[in-house]
């Protein structure tokens, strides 16, 4: 940092010295007085701790179908109930559904049982899963006692299967878009931006005309135009790197902008001359000398661009142009509430876009909270 | 100004070149062309389409070319004739397409655009004047919310809630009857019966936006000795403000309008999907899936200009607004 730290010298006598803090702990300190920023990043840390755990979270696998229960409403848990020799228990447990079809409308009509409980136990086992991809288990964290009874948390989806678990299943694509998209943006953003603001003159013209060209051309019919562009039947896994790279490609425009004004405004610092005049390259000034010292201006960037990915990724999945089943993310399952006639029989099929403003919600507070934070010498 | 409104429309005339490019060349990406797509459709029918034929089909619509004489031939058209090619799809030519599409999608864009401007500056400088009250807690969680639903999915709810409680579905941007009818007040109502939706489903992220935009220029302002002064002076608290620093905080209000109405074209696309609307959205992504390339570029490209255009306007208002901005 530019602005010289109080040190022991500079305080004089050694006993009352005041501590050394640092910038790190400047930080820290204004960031938690932003209370909706800390609340944003209990949630974010919340959320991706959720999708780290997906499989073990969500009672149901996600393909996991119960064909009695297509569109089956959600079920409130409970927690008190008498057994039958009259004790009171305290205990989870949803209440049976009574499924009967509606001939007239060719529907299920599902009504709560409250003569059957159906008791929610911790640990039972399920559906098959690996954890991070590699450990087997089949443990879950809760779940019916009797796995062929229906817990629906936020209902069912055309197919009878477990929105609450679906939902939990596509946080890892959703969530993790925005970071592989945001890790390739800052990149292209890092070497553009810094380029621009480190050599300035020609070169700076030629990458700021290229930015203003990308940012006035509508963002959305150019996604969709290079995700019809993408071939139908290619593996999901090569189609979600393809589509972070078509999200990328302009996202890092405003990554770039940020880094640039940065370098501009520590391009004539001393730090920066004394390196340059040691002989250090253009490549180490840049990255070993500038970079540290703006840092946590690019973490709060980053932070704030993740969610427009989160965002951009369910539009374009939604209008069938991103990712496709069989990959779950919420975009894709959005995509089911498509159709107004099934979002007015089940409703529920919005609980993944609640997931999305949830999610959206919690980042862009925790990068507000990180963008006034990161600054921690300025004075308001 | 006159000089630096020609040099700006100088300026326009390699971005227009890339634009066209960048266009075209989206539009060609996808493997296959428009003759794929027709044999496919018609094998699936159950007719035997020959090679020959597929060859014939292909050099009937010049598809056989290298791709930068395709490209020549299309942009040096639309200039020197102001032809946008044909409609492989539609079998009309793209010009009958387009411009009623474009028109709908600039009046919605344009009106969603006055419904944020609107709502965005009383607001805005409710919340920098009153800041922490009630009023401004409010407008940071409208806010908040307004960022973080997606257009789409606002779009949904609001159909969705019409549908359940209205019993209305509330689709397109004229009711049945009205469709092919010529214009008149009968429809002119009817039309602005249909509008509200999708400009309030658009304004609500770009209101958002811009209310902290606003406010917080507004906040930075206020600090300042010369509204200090002002008020030192006994000037009235609402010309204290009006002024001056509302005046000043507007400047990065206007360079945001146009990213804006980026935003709003471009968010357009989708809604008007979801919305089924009369607009450019439903007819381009069409286009994009059947490979009717010339139909789905010559959106892409009047996109980008109608965008384009709403920047150099931006910036000549930015001038006009700011005497400190220097022509250069």
């Amino acid at each position: 940092m530019s602005v010289a730290m109080p040190t022991l010298e500079d305080a004089g006598a050694s006993e009352n010295a005041p501590r050394v803090v640092t910038p790190a702990q400047l930080i820290w300190r204004k960031f938690r007085r932003h209370r909706l920023a800390m609340l944003g990043a209990v949630l974010t840390i919340a959320l991706y701790l959720g999708a780290a755990f997906a499989p073990f979270i969500a009672p149901f696998g996600p393909n996991e179908y119960q064909s009695r229960y297509t569109y089956a409403p959600p079920q409130t848990v409970h927690w008190i109930r008498t057994n039958e020799e009259g004790r009171r228990i305290f205990g989870p447990y949803v209440y049976d559904l009574k499924v009967s079809v509606d001939y007239a409308s060719g529907r299920r009509v599902f009504e709560t049982d409250r003569e059957n409980v159906i008791p929610i136990r911790f640990f039972p086992r399920g559906a098959e899963y690996r954890l991070f991809g590699f450990i087997p288990a089949d443990r879950h964290l809760f779940g019916p006692a009797d796995p062929d009874r229906p817990m629906f948390l936020t209902g069912a989806d055309r197919l009878g299967r477990d929105m609450f678990s679906r939902t939990i299943i596509g946080s890892q694509v959703s969530l993790s878009i925005g970071l592989v998209g945001v890790i390739m943006s800052l990149i292209l953003g890092l070497i553009f931006g810094g380029l621009s603001g480190y050599y300035g003159g020609a070169v700076d013209t030629l990458i700021q005309r290229v930015i203003e060209f990308l940012q006035s051309i509508p963002s959305i019919p150019l996604w969709i135009g290079l995700a019809a562009a993408l071939p139908k039947d290619v593996n999901p896994a090569l189609i979600y790197f393809y589509i972070t790279l078509i999200l990328s490609l302009i996202g890092w425009t405003g990554l770039a902008r940020v880094v640039r004004g940065r370098f501009l405004s520590l391009k004539n610092e001393d730090f920066v001359r004394a390196a340059r005049l040691d002989g250090a390259s253009p490549w180490r000034v840049m990255f070993r000398h500038m970079v540290p010292s703006f840092l946590s201006h690019i973490i709060a960037a980053v932070t704030l661009a993740i969610p427009a990915m989160i965002l951009a990724e369910t539009a374009l999945s939604f209008l069938g142009l991103g990712l496709r089943q069989p990959v779950i993310s919420w975009g894709v399952l959005l995509q089911e509430a498509q159709n107004i006639r099934s979002v007015a029989t089940a409703p529920w099929l919005f609980v993944p876009g609640g997931a999305v403003v949830v999610a959206v919600l919690a980042m862009n507070f925790l990068g507000d909270g990180l963008r006034d934070a990161a600054d921690p010498f300025s004075s308001n | 100004m006159t000089n630096y409104l020609l040099r700006r429309l100088l300026y326009m005339i390699p971005t227009l070149i890339a634009v066209s490019f960048v266009a075209f060349a989206v539009i060609t990406l996808p493997p296959g062309d428009y003759a794929d797509t027709y044999v496919l459709a018609a094998r699936q029918s159950g007719q035997v389409v020959t090679p020959e034929q597929e060859q014939a089909i292909r050099e009937f619509y010049k598809l056989d070319r290298p791709w930068i004489v395709q490209y020549w031939d299309w942009t040096s058209s639309i200039i020197t004739r102001g032809d946008f090619g044909f409609s492989f799809q539609w079998d009309l030519p793209v010009n009958e397409l387009i411009w009623p599409r474009l028109a709908m999608t600039f009046v919605v864009s344009f009106s969603s655009l006055m419904l944020v401007w609107i709502i965005a500056i009383p607001i805005g400088v409710y919340s920098a004047v009153r800041q922490y009250s009630v009023g401004d807690m409010l407008a940071t969680i409208f806010g908040f919310i307004g960022l973080a639903i997606p257009n789409f999915l606002f779009a949904l709810v609001l159909m969705y809630v019409s549908f359940r409680y209205f019993g209305a579905s509330v689709g397109g941007l004229f009711s049945p009857e009205y469709i092919n009818a010529p214009w008149s007040f009968a429809k002119l109502g009817d039309f602005l019966g249909k509008l509200w939706l999708p400009m309030v489903v658009l304004g609500t992220a770009g209101t958002a936006g811009l209310i902290r935009v606003v406010r917080a220029n507004l906040l930075d302002e206020l600090k300042k000795p010369y509204v200090v002064t002002a008020r030192a002076k006994g000037m009235r608290e609402r010309d204290a403000i009006r002024k001056y620093p509302l005046r000043i905080a507007l400047n990065p209000f206007v360079s945001s309008l146009n990213d804006v109405f980026v935003q709003l074209v471009s968010g357009a696309t989708i809604v008007s999907v979801v919305l089924s609307l009369q607009t450019t959205g439903p007819l381009l992504l069409e286009a994009l899936r059947a490979e009717d390339m010339y139909l789905a570029g010559s959106f892409i490209m009047m996109l980008s200009l109608l965008t384009v255009v709403g920047t150099l306007v931006s910036d000549l208002l930015l001038a006009w607004l700011d005497p400190r901005i220097r022509f250069r």
